[in-house]
């Protein structure tokens, strides 16, 4: 910038256009939510004349060659998913943050940090391969075996184990954040009433940092129910509402990603993705403003 | 009553251990099945050739296609949401730092945006070139993912605006300075180790994000001449070649991920250096 410094434009002018810009590009920031919304809702317009909400909401029959578009088994493939991952990353994220910022040396969460970093860093695409490579083969020959169940390995457990992992570094970065943020005094005075460490853990740390753990579990919730390739990959996209954990499953993301190679060639198919698009994009503001609301009331209290 | 307090204590600090190494061996874990069956497959030929004919059952050639392909499209988009995100960031801290409920809208906008999942904007890219009357191509990739990083960029750069001290804004408006000197000059140059991560961390998004090009992008065996050709990406490469039933292609869908991750990791080398060298000079 000392570049800018020795060109000698009139200050006033390069504020003027500096300004400008500014001004354009903030309000392009601010329209572009709305901008969205709109382009989706328009281009899934057709279908919405031909048939109701709700229906398309309820219905689990899709076959778009005869003009059914029925988004249940989809809708609850996505919720699944994210539950089941849910389950599976936050207790983890949850004990493993509480373990660095509490008790563990420092060199090992010096090196979680990098971990952290590397995991949120590898592409979505690369979790998918490892998906396929390790954790289908798993599912399909060692534990559903065990179980007495047979599966290609292709199915929800798959997707919502590779989904888990992807979760753990956002998750998990955010708890550490919140917990180290609990004032110091708070713990002493805990301890020097005769509580144990993990109590005052259980009633000090945990109670005061709940708003941060609400927030941060709801960050893992909403980037699992929009992560796409990587689920794909491993989930085994059959539209039909799964009926156990190793049974395949369809979510919303993959839905999309999967059938944009004949969705023209298809009446209204187009018009359906894109309101599967404007499902997804609804579902995730609905939970984000509800977490919001539900953390307003907390702080309020 | 003591006794059960101490076993819980116990119980709990072993379990915390086990799920804090899990979380380790499972990253190592990944990452040694990505180089070793990348290195198996690796050769040069993967990193220096376009695919030739027969290349997806197996014959030669390289991914070289998308290996630029993605860089040209990571490298347009960041450029993009630079223009764009830098002044943003940038007026949020200095010109309407007294609106704060102004600026608070724009923060909880933006992270709303953050939370839209790729696939949105990848269907809403798709969207938008109907309207445009273009067609699939690195210019409507580019578009995309410009939107996609935009406000990742602004809010990690925020962050680090936020903790630039205001006395130096009054030191500098005491001196004559007008807020876009005191923007691009000051804040700037203060907070220019959390802009390079900033850049960088929107980079590898950009680089590493399959959903948002699928629709937008297009796929070719060439090296794009013009922002109007289509372009191939990594994540795609990798995708198309995983689902191919022929082993050999299978494999290169195991180099071409080793690639990617090795772009990431360097990215996330060269944003730790950078911080630490430039950080010398700030207050």
């Amino acid at each position: 910038m000392a570049a800018l410094q020795r060109l000698i434009l009139p200050a006033k002018l390069t504020d003027r256009l500096s300004t400008g810009w500014l001004n354009f590009a903030v309000l392009f920031l601010i329209l572009l939510p709305l901008v969205i919304g709109a382009g989706l809702v328009i281009k899934s317009l057709p279908l919405l004349e031909q048939a109701s909400i709700g229906t398309m909401l309820h219905s689990a029959e899709f076959s778009p060659q005869q003009g059914h578009f029925g988004f249940y088994a989809f809708i609850m493939a996505s919720v699944w998913v994210t539950l089941l991952s849910f389950v599976l990353s936050a207790p983890v994220c949850l004990l493993a943050a509480i373990y660095l910022t509490q008790y563990s040396p420092a060199w090992l969460t010096q090196s979680m940090y990098f971990v952290i970093d590397v995991l949120a860093g590898i592409p979505s695409v690369v979790y998918g391969v490892w998906g396929v490579f390790v954790v289908v083969p798993l599912l399909a020959n060692h534990v559903a075996p065990a179980l007495g169940l047979t599966t290609t390995g292709y199915c929800l457990l798959s997707g919502a184990i590779v989904l888990a992992i992807m979760a753990v570094p956002y998750m998990l970065n955010m708890l550490m954040e919140v917990f180290k943020s609990v004032p110091i005094e708070l713990k002493e005075a805990s301890l020097s009433l005769g509580a144990t460490y993990w109590e005052t853990i259980k009633w000090v740390v945990l109670k005061k940092g709940l708003t941060g753990i609400i927030a941060a579990l709801s960050l893992g919730i909403s980037k699992a129910l929009g992560e796409t390739i990587a689920v794909l990959m491993v989930v085994g996209n059959v539209a039909k509402v799964p009926k156990n954990i190793f049974d395949a499953a369809y979510p919303l993301p993959a839905l999309i990603a999967n059938n944009y190679g004949d969705m023209m060639s298809v009446p209204l198919y187009d018009s359906a993705l894109m309101f599967a698009a404007l499902l997804l994009f609804a579902m995730i503001l609905v939970f984000n403003s509800l977490t919001n609301f539900f953390l307003y009331r907390i702080k309020e209290r | 009553m003591q006794k059960r307090k101490l076993l819980e204590e116990r119980f709990f600090l072993w379990l915390m251990r086990v799920v804090a190494v899990s979380i380790i061996l499972v990253f190592l874990f990944i990452m040694g099945i990505i180089i070793q069956k990348g290195f198996r497959a690796m050769s040069w030929e993967m990193i220096s050739q376009e695919p030739k004919g027969g290349f997806y059952f197996g014959k030669g050639g390289g991914i070289l296609n998308a290996i630029v392909g993605s860089l040209y499209l990571a490298g347009g988009s960041t450029f993009c949401a630079f223009l764009l995100g830098l002044p943003v960031a940038l007026g949020m801290n200095v010109h309407w730092v007294t609106k704060t409920r102004f600026v608070g809208t724009i923060r909880f906008l933006l992270d709303a945006l953050w939370g839209v999942p790729s696939i949105v904007f990848g269907a809403f890219g798709f969207a938008l070139m109907a309207y445009l009357q273009i067609r699939a191509s690195l210019l409507a990739g580019i578009i995309t993912v410009t939107l996609f990083i935009v406000p990742i960029f602004i809010r990690a750069f925020d962050e680090v605006l936020r903790t630039v001290p205001q006395g130096l804004m009054e030191a500098a408006y005491s001196l004559g300075a007008n807020r876009t000197q005191i923007a691009f000059i000051v804040f700037f140059r203060q907070a220019l180790p959390g802009f390079i991560t900033a850049i960088l961390l929107a980079f590898g998004r950009g680089i590493g994000d399959a959903a948002s090009v699928l629709f937008t992008a297009g796929y070719t065996d060439h090296i794009p001449q013009s922002v109007q050709d289509p372009t191939a990406t990594l994540p795609l490469a990798i995708f198309f070649q995983l689902s191919s039933p022929i082993p050999e292609v299978k494999a290169r869908a195991y180099a071409a991920a080793l690639i990617l991750t090795a772009i990431i990791l360097i990215i996330s080398v060269i944003s730790r250096l950078s911080t630490r060298k430039f950080k010398k000079n700030i207050l």
